[in-house]
């Protein structure tokens, strides 16, 4: 028998219709949005804060922070942290840790390096290859977590001593090799054509409205749950200004000298750093992957019970981590124009793990998005950006970075324990 | 009586030198609530992991709408139609409750998940169930409480056209209002033509909602009767001494019979 075509519970339908399908004015959305954060859901909102904050205090200590020429240093500096966050992200989201990302990521970078240099290998090529060393560390530490049951952090820990021995051994002590690729290069120091950077915006802003409005069409008209459609048309909105004003920014001719030089266009970096979060986004939110991931995340036991492969999951998700550390790993050598010996072992990772927790990311498992680590990379990028250009020492960066991982943490925290009292 | 759905027949498990199950035989029959009693050690946990495809059986047959069935873990139990909702309830708190009653089974169109589709689904299940309490089926279900989370752990048990349903423990952590609503749900699942089991220790709700007991001692089953044979002070007394009158297992356990 189905359950649709049963009839005596039928008749008791009605008594399902105190169901709330849509939060009927912005009013009402306000309101679930102002007791969600009292709830202790407070998503990405202490980042936008954080940021707004940074950007106000730079601002008016240095009045070439607001320059475009800062604003795009700034989004090639944070491109590779936003890439390792992202990645981790997936681990953060089961309640594990990857303290080898960074490292994984100078590996990878090494042998991308190294099959261009010496063996004259395509970029894309090389590329793939330096992911798929990335991916293959991925798959020995999700087996060793899922399988063998050691902690991640033990695991990675060790991973994180190892794998410095492969740049180590690969480019001997104080050397590196540069990394001169005209296109892997070209993601730091080259901009994407204004006209293409237009285009581009124009095809984002116009997906996303066209997505978010059929999405509203079709759900309110099969009577399911659904925003306000004022509510959406502000989202298309802030996206729009968002967008469209930041490729206005980018598109200026932003050199010191303009009268010289001619620097405009989207630096090549941000296309590539939107791309991954579309596609992980899509992976998170529409998939039954990311669904999975959520739901291992949230309750390993319910998930197992219900037929989820946790031990794949849990393997794909240290996969993935490290895979995106290596493309981090080839950003970051893309902006220095080297890779050498240390690349990774600094405080990449720490930057990384600050950028998703304080993007919204739990520390705990079950919480996270792609975005969150877009937006905490931001933050992170900005502290070193602003304090380089008021000529601070080196300590003060670290000192700042720190106390604002903390602070993340503890709202991580602080919010946990209020969801788990407000029961949302 | 009509053909039992489910039926196991001489089972036997042992873990190592503990045989913790002796010639069991149960039986779940369409349309009747029964009740699986016995206390703390009995072996009903053991039994319903049997069931569930979890534990495999040293012998004994398992059979499903009269066939013997070869059963070799949980997904061969869910795909029978055989849904075991725990105690512990097993949903996720950070999902809602679509996304926790399709969880491991989502729809999907493409390679994207049918949202829609799913939420329509949820929708009618909750409604057929005449599910009042629920505010919103996207609403998170950390945020529900005792019994809208056990009502949403049976509904997902119900959405798959399931034909039996194992309830372990369904109102242990409930209050009195909740365990209403929960008895209630129970008896429209019957109702409906479900082989139910619902595993209690509390003989209040297994007399008001059973049709039959079945009742575990130290492993062996002391009665298999219909509710209006025994009384309250009778089922106790199989759960705690294995005998009541001329119900029971005989005086040595070794040589007993049921």
């Amino acid at each position: 028998m189905t359950v649709e075509s049963d009839t005596p519970a039928k008749s008791n339908e009605g008594a399902f219709a105190s169901d709330n399908r849509q939060a009927v004015t912005i009013g009402d959305s306000a309101r679930d949005y102002v007791n969600r954060l009292r709830g202790g859901d407070m998503g990405s909102l202490p980042a936008i804060l954080g940021l707004v904050v940074l950007f106000v205090v730079f601002s008016s200590l240095h009045d070439r922070f607001l320059t475009t020429y800062n604003l795009a240093n700034l989004v090639v500096q944070a491109g590779s942290i936003i890439v390792l966050a992202m990645g981790l992200v997936f681990v953060l989201l089961l309640g594990e840790i990857d303290l080898s990302a960074g490292v994984a990521g100078g590996a990878s970078a090494t042998i991308t390096a190294l099959v261009l240099i010496d063996h004259d290998w395509h970029w894309l090529l090389a590329t793939i290859a330096g992911v798929v060393v990335g991916a293959l560390i991925g798959v020995a530490i999700g087996s060793l977590v899922s399988l063998l049951g050691i902690p991640s952090f033990v695991v990675t820990l060790a991973f994180f001593l190892a794998l410095q021995a492969v740049p180590l051994k690969l480019i001997g002590s104080g050397g590196s090799l540069r990394f001169n690729n005209e296109v892997l290069r070209g993601l730091s120091i080259k901009n994407v054509p204004v006209t293409a950077g237009w285009i581009a915006a124009g095809v984002i802003v116009v997906g996303f409205a066209a997505l978010t409005l059929w999405r509203y069409r079709s759900r309110s008209a099969k009577g399911l749950v659904h925003q306000p459609l004022p509510l959406v048309i502000i989202q298309i909105v802030v996206l729009a200004v968002i967008v469209l004003g930041l490729t206005a920014l980018l598109s200026a001719n932003r050199a010191p000298n303009p009268n010289l030089f001619n620097i405009s266009g989207v630096p090549w970096v941000l296309p590539v750093v939107i791309a991954l979060l579309l596609f992980w986004t899509f992976v998170l939110t529409k998939t039954r992957f990311g669904r999975h991931l959520y739901a291992v995340g949230g309750n390993a036991e319910a998930a197992r019970r219900a037929g989820i492969n946790v031990t794949r999951i849990r393997i794909s998700a240290f996969v993935i981590g490290s895979s995106m550390a290596a493309i981090s790993g080839i950003l970051s050598a893309s902006y220095t124009g080297k890779v050498s010996p240390g690349s990774g072992g600094g405080n990449e990772l720490l930057y990384a793990v600050a950028a998703a927790v304080i993007g919204g990311t739990s520390l705990f498992g079950g919480r996270g998005r792609a975005i969150d680590a877009v937006i905490g990379g931001l933050v992170i990028a900005t502290i070193p950006n602003g304090l380089g250009l008021l000529n601070q020492a080196a300590y003060i960066n670290l000192l700042v970075t720190g106390g604002v991982l903390l602070l993340a943490a503890s709202v991580d925290a602080i919010s946990r324990r209020r969801r788990s009292a407000a029961g949302v | 009586m009509a053909q039992p759905l489910l039926e196991l027949r001489g089972v036997n498990k042992s873990f190592g030198v503990a045989h913790v199950l002796h010639d069991v035989d149960f039986a779940v029959y369409p349309g009747q609530v029964t009740a699986l009693v016995g206390d703390n050690g009995a072996g009903k946990s053991t039994l319903v992991k049997i069931i569930a495809g979890i534990y495999g059986r040293d012998t004994g047959d398992y059979l499903f709408d009269g066939q013997a069935v070869n059963v070799h873990g949980p997904r061969d139990v869910a795909a029978l139609g055989v849904e075991v909702v725990y105690q512990d309830l097993a949903l996720c708190d950070n999902l809602d409750i679509v996304e926790n009653m399709f969880l491991g089974r989502e729809e999907t169109r493409g390679i994207a998940l049918d949202e829609v589709s799913m939420e329509s689904r949820a929708r009618e299940t909750l409604a057929s169930l005449s599910v009042r309490t629920v505010k919103s089926v996207r609403q998170s279900v950390a945020s529900l409480s005792g019994g809208q989370r056990q009502t949403v752990a049976i509904a997902k048990a119900v959405l798959w056209n399931s034909k039996v349903v194992l309830l372990d423990e369904p109102t242990a952590a409930l209050g009195v209002a909740q365990t209403r609503q929960v008895l209630d749900l129970v008896r429209r699942l019957a109702d409906r033509g479900l082989g139910v089991v619902l595993i209690s220790h509390n003989m209040g709700d297994v007399m008001e909602v059973a049709d039959r007991v079945t009742a575990l001692y130290l492993g062996r089953v002391a009665a298999d009767v219909h509710v209006e044979e025994v009384t309250h002070g009778r089922i106790v007394e199989l759960i705690t001494a294995g005998r009541s009158g001329d119900l029971g297992i005989a005086e040595n356990p070794a040589t007993a019979t049921v």
